[in-house]
């Protein structure tokens, strides 16, 4: 399921990013691999995210969350 | 000198690689651009240990991809500057995304020395580091460092020293990207070796990985076709095998390569660093409170640069005045000389008007630079994202938006934190719309001149909601034509919250402030040159109107006046003693206004003046005399007193305060007419009968004469040319000259309606501009001068500062005419219909 989907507080694993390839490159930079570990830490289902991966907080556009693949 | 090196700093964002840069460097920094591109680029020297060490601070990157413009330019400088030394700053309570990019750069073969930053962070956090194995894990050198204390500084310096020397080893290590890849590794090498290396040769295992990770800037660097179907064909053999990019492969063995490292030499409990950042979170970056808490920082923001910056702004005036009459000394009393006129009027009025900007734009940046270094900045970026979402840009503009109702120069300059070039175009276009504090003197004077009291408030709110609806409106169409394409999606790091150091704090603020004084002594001086020199020539030899007649009339009344004076004082009708007393008096005031205080010329018009009037009080009757200076002293005392309290006209007559003020100012006259009743009426007479029409006689002439001059200038003939386009808008020449004036700086359009209409000094309270403007515009015309003014050309200074944030004449001229064409427009439309509907 999208990332998008995830409500405040779950712990999922990222699955693959549906972006072009320099923005993968990009997130992957940013600790967004597959396989890792991801905590949504705000989702106010209008907006933008906050996730925390490697122990890093990440502030998260809408359409970039949309195309996160996680389970 | 042993030798020079030169030494980058790589690293995270908010990995404190700008306070390592300042530790090492202290004030000895420059702060330049990187050739072509907006990045800012800082270098600074060091003298240490017989070494000439030249540091480049580079962009923080997450990794070397060409992704940004930051990496782009990181990589460029590392692979075609070829630092002697890399030095990569690393969170150490972070290690693992950290020590992502030193992977990178590690397969770039520069020598490598790793900055563990925060490493009394990462003990607090119980993290214990093998210092000795992980160095030799991942082949580099390691210092521990806490740069917020100054904490490893010298050893960091040590270690750069004995690696330039030779006398320690720089001894790599590969990351092991498995058997398949590394075996189109291989292939690749092999490749470039035959066909060659194209137009950026560097080290042929990581240039054979960019390739495979299908780098935009690697494949473009690539001539021979060969090699580019040769890489085509490994990629598609990879994602065949892995089912995936390889670049997502290449990335995922990054990250095991460096936890395999973690793993094996950092022991603890790892407790998250952001314990007590997310506290704070929770308040900040929640749903509700979230945005009051931003509007309050904001308010705060706001408040500190405009209350905390008036006293210095005062000084700054005060030292620019000063200087003037300083310089004015040089040159005979009432002098016309051009070169007193342009250091004075031109240079010193122009640049100081710039300069004394400067306390604002200081306490700006501090402010900024404790949001930025403290973490808020990122979480302001957040709570707006969801609003500037729907113009087409997203949070991080808003900063520099809001900053623009400052000014627009420290707007623009703080559009450096938009990472896409399209995000902070479209930005910096905008931001003139957001009405800065320079033209809030303008509305000041026409709101209150032309729209019944009620409407003051909403009239100004308006005029600013119209500039944010226009700034909305003009960012979302640059967005869908010019600056097309989505925006960089929105991925930013919320770092810890942390306390700013009190230097690196300063620093950011000089770096900015000085870049400010720089412009002011550079385009805004000679712009200043120009504009005064529009305004001044050509002379005038002969005037229309014979001024030196009218005032020898305005004299000759004078003296008139005082001889009619002579009953009122018992005085035998023939005396001639009030005659010569007053004459004297007027005489010296006439001298003394060609000179300064202090100058021998003022003393001595003072001394003939006094010993004058000393003989005069020793003839019979010069008793009158005495009283008469006394009574007179008494009544302006009074009067000035309370036109003081009364704040030259704030107070409102129907105020309790104003009346209170006023019957204790007739009872100090009266109290005065009590003690003196043979004389006061008398003396009445004289203030305001005589001496008062003659002061103003005196002042219109000088403003007519003024006025004149100043038709007759190339800015005024420019005016009377602007006439017929501009006719349409409901503008005279008058307004046309004013707005010359108004691209120099928006705040000289009042000064220069005050010339126009020679009523002399003017500032936003002055009553008798507003009388003459009210007379002269409809309130129809009034309203599109506000626009106008609102959307039209951005001042001078933006301009300058547009040219160089955005490198190019092209988007500064583009904006000074998209904004001027849409004022026209605008303006145009808003009179023409209300014409019609005839409203004014």
């Amino acid at each position: 399921m999208p990332l998008s989907m995830v409500n405040s507080g779950r712990k999922v694993r990222l699955l693959a990013v549906r972006a072009g390839r320099g923005l993968q490159a990009r997130l992957a930079a940013m600790g967004l691999v597959p396989g890792a570990e991801l905590e949504v830490i705000r989702n106010s289902h209008h907006g933008p995210f906050i996730v925390s991966v490697k122990d890093t907080r990440l502030v998260l556009g809408r359409g970039m969350a949309h195309k996160i693949e996680v389970e | 000198m042993a030798g020079k090196i030169t030494v980058a700093l790589a690293g995270n964002p908010n990995s404190g690689k700008t306070t390592v840069f300042n530790n090492l460097t202290g004030a000895r920094q420059h702060v330049g651009n990187y050739p072509g591109v907006t990045v800012e680029k800082k270098t600074g020297r060091r003298v240490y240990a017989g070494y000439d060490i030249n540091f480049v601070d580079l962009p923080g990157t997450y990794s070397l991809t060409a992704y940004s413009m930051e990496e782009m330019v990181a990589r460029h400088f590392i692979i075609h500057e070829k630092p002697d030394i890399v030095v990569d700053i690393i969170d150490a309570s972070n290690l693992e995304r950290n020590l992502y990019l030193a992977t990178q750069v590690m397969e770039l073969r520069v020598p490598l020395i790793l900055v563990f930053n925060m490493s009394d962070i990462a003990r607090a956090q119980g993290i214990e580091f093998e210092l000795d194995q992980l160095s030799e894990l991942l082949g580099a050198p390691i210092i521990p460092m806490e740069a917020q204390r100054n904490k490893g500084t010298l050893e960091l310096l040590d270690m750069i020293v004995a690696l330039a020397g030779g006398e320690k080893k720089y001894q790599p290590v590969k990351v092991n990207y498995g058997r398949e890849i590394e075996k189109e590794i291989e292939r690749i090498i092999a490749l470039i070796e035959t066909h060659g290396a194209g137009r950026e040769p560097c080290h042929p295992r990581w240039q054979a990985l960019k390739l495979l990770e299908a780098d935009r800037q690697a494949l473009e660097h690539i001539d021979s076709q060969e090699i580019i179907d040769g890489v085509q064909k490994s990629i598609e053999r990879l994602e065949k095998i892995f089912g995936d990019h390889p670049e997502i492969i290449i990335s995922d063995k990054r990250y095991g390569f460096v936890s395999g490292a973690v793993q094996e030499a950092v022991r603890g409990t790892v407790q998250s660093r952001y314990t007590a950042s997310d506290m704070v979170d929770a308040v900040v970056t929640n749903r509700f409170l979230g945005f009051p808490v931003f509007l309050g920082l904001m308010y705060l923001v706001f408040q500190l640069t405009f209350t905390m910056g008036e006293k210095p702004m005062f000084w700054i005036e005060d030292l620019f005045g000063w200087l003037s009459s300083q310089i004015s000394l040089f040159w005979a009393a009432g002098s016309t000389s051009p070169l007193k006129s342009l250091l004075v009027d031109g240079i010193i009025g122009g640049v100081g008007g710039v300069i004394v900007f400067l306390p604002n734009i200081l306490l700006l940046f501090l402010a900024i630079a404790l949001l930025e270094d403290s973490g808020y900045m990122a979480r302001a970026a957040f709570i707006m994202d969801r609003l500037m979402h729907k113009i087409g840009l997203h949070g991080k503009s808003f900063i520099p938006m809001l900053i623009g109702f400052g000014c627009s120069v420290p707007a623009i300059m703080a559009t450096r934190m938009l990472e896409n070039r399209r995000d902070r175009l479209t930005t910096m276009m905008v931001i003139p719309l957001m009405s800065c504090g320079a033209r809030l003197p303008i509305y000041a004077l026409i709101i209150p001149a032309f729209f019944p009291r009620a409407w003051h408030g909403p009239m100004l709110w308006i005029i600013y909601l119209i500039g944010i609806v226009l700034a909305i409106i003009a960012a979302r169409v640059l967005r869908s034509t010019l600056f097309k394409g989505r925006s960089a999606p929105f991925v930013m790091e919320l770092p810890p919250y942390r306390v700013p150091t009190i230097k690196g704090t300063l620093i950011h603020m000089w770096e900015r402030g000085w870049l400010y004084l720089k412009k002011a002594g550079t385009v805004i001086l000679g712009i200043s040159i120009v504009l005064w020199a529009l305004t001044s020539y050509p002379k005038k030899d002969i005037y229309e109107v014979d001024y030196a007649g009218q005032k020898n009339q305005a004299v000759a009344d004078f003296y008139a006046g005082v001889e009619q004076l002579n009953a009122a004082f018992n005085l035998p009708s023939e005396s001639d003693l009030l005659l010569k007393a007053l004459g004297a008096e007027r005489e010296a005031i006439e001298k003394q206004a060609q000179y300064y205080r202090h100058e021998d010329e003022y003393i001595a018009a003072e001394k003939e003046k006094d010993s004058l009037i000393a003989v005069l009080e020793q003839s019979e009757i010069g008793r009158v005399l005495s009283e008469f200076w006394e009574v007179r002293r008494g009544i302006v005392e009074a009067r000035g007193a309370f036109e003081e309290a009364v704040a030259g006209g704030r107070l409102k007559p129907e105020a309790t305060e104003y009346r209170v003020l006023k019957s204790n100012l007739n009872i100090t006259l009266a109290d005065i007419e009590n003690h003196h009743p043979q004389i006061y009426h008398g003396v009445l007479t004289y203030l305001d009968k005589v001496r008062a029409p003659y002061d103003e006689t005196l002042r219109s002439i000088y403003q007519r004469r003024q006025s004149e001059d100043m038709t007759n200038s190339v800015a005024g003939r420019i005016g009377h040319g602007l006439e017929p386009v501009i006719g349409l808008l409901g503008f005279d020449w008058r307004i046309g000259t004013a707005l010359i004036g108004a691209f120099a700086a928006k705040e000289v359009f009042v000064a220069q309606m005050g010339i126009v209409f020679s009523v002399g000094e003017t500032d936003t309270g002055s009553e008798a501009l507003r009388i003459k403007l009210k007379r002269t515009y409809t309130p129809l015309v009034a309203f599109c001068i506000m626009l106008f003014m609102l959307i039209s050309t951005p001042c001078l200074a933006t301009v300058a500062v547009v040219r160089r944030e955005s490198n190019s004449w092209k988007w500064a001229f583009f904006q000074l005419g998209g904004l001027t064409l849409m004022a026209y427009i605008i303006t145009l439309l808003v009179y023409q219909s209300g014409r019609l509907l005839g409203i004014g």
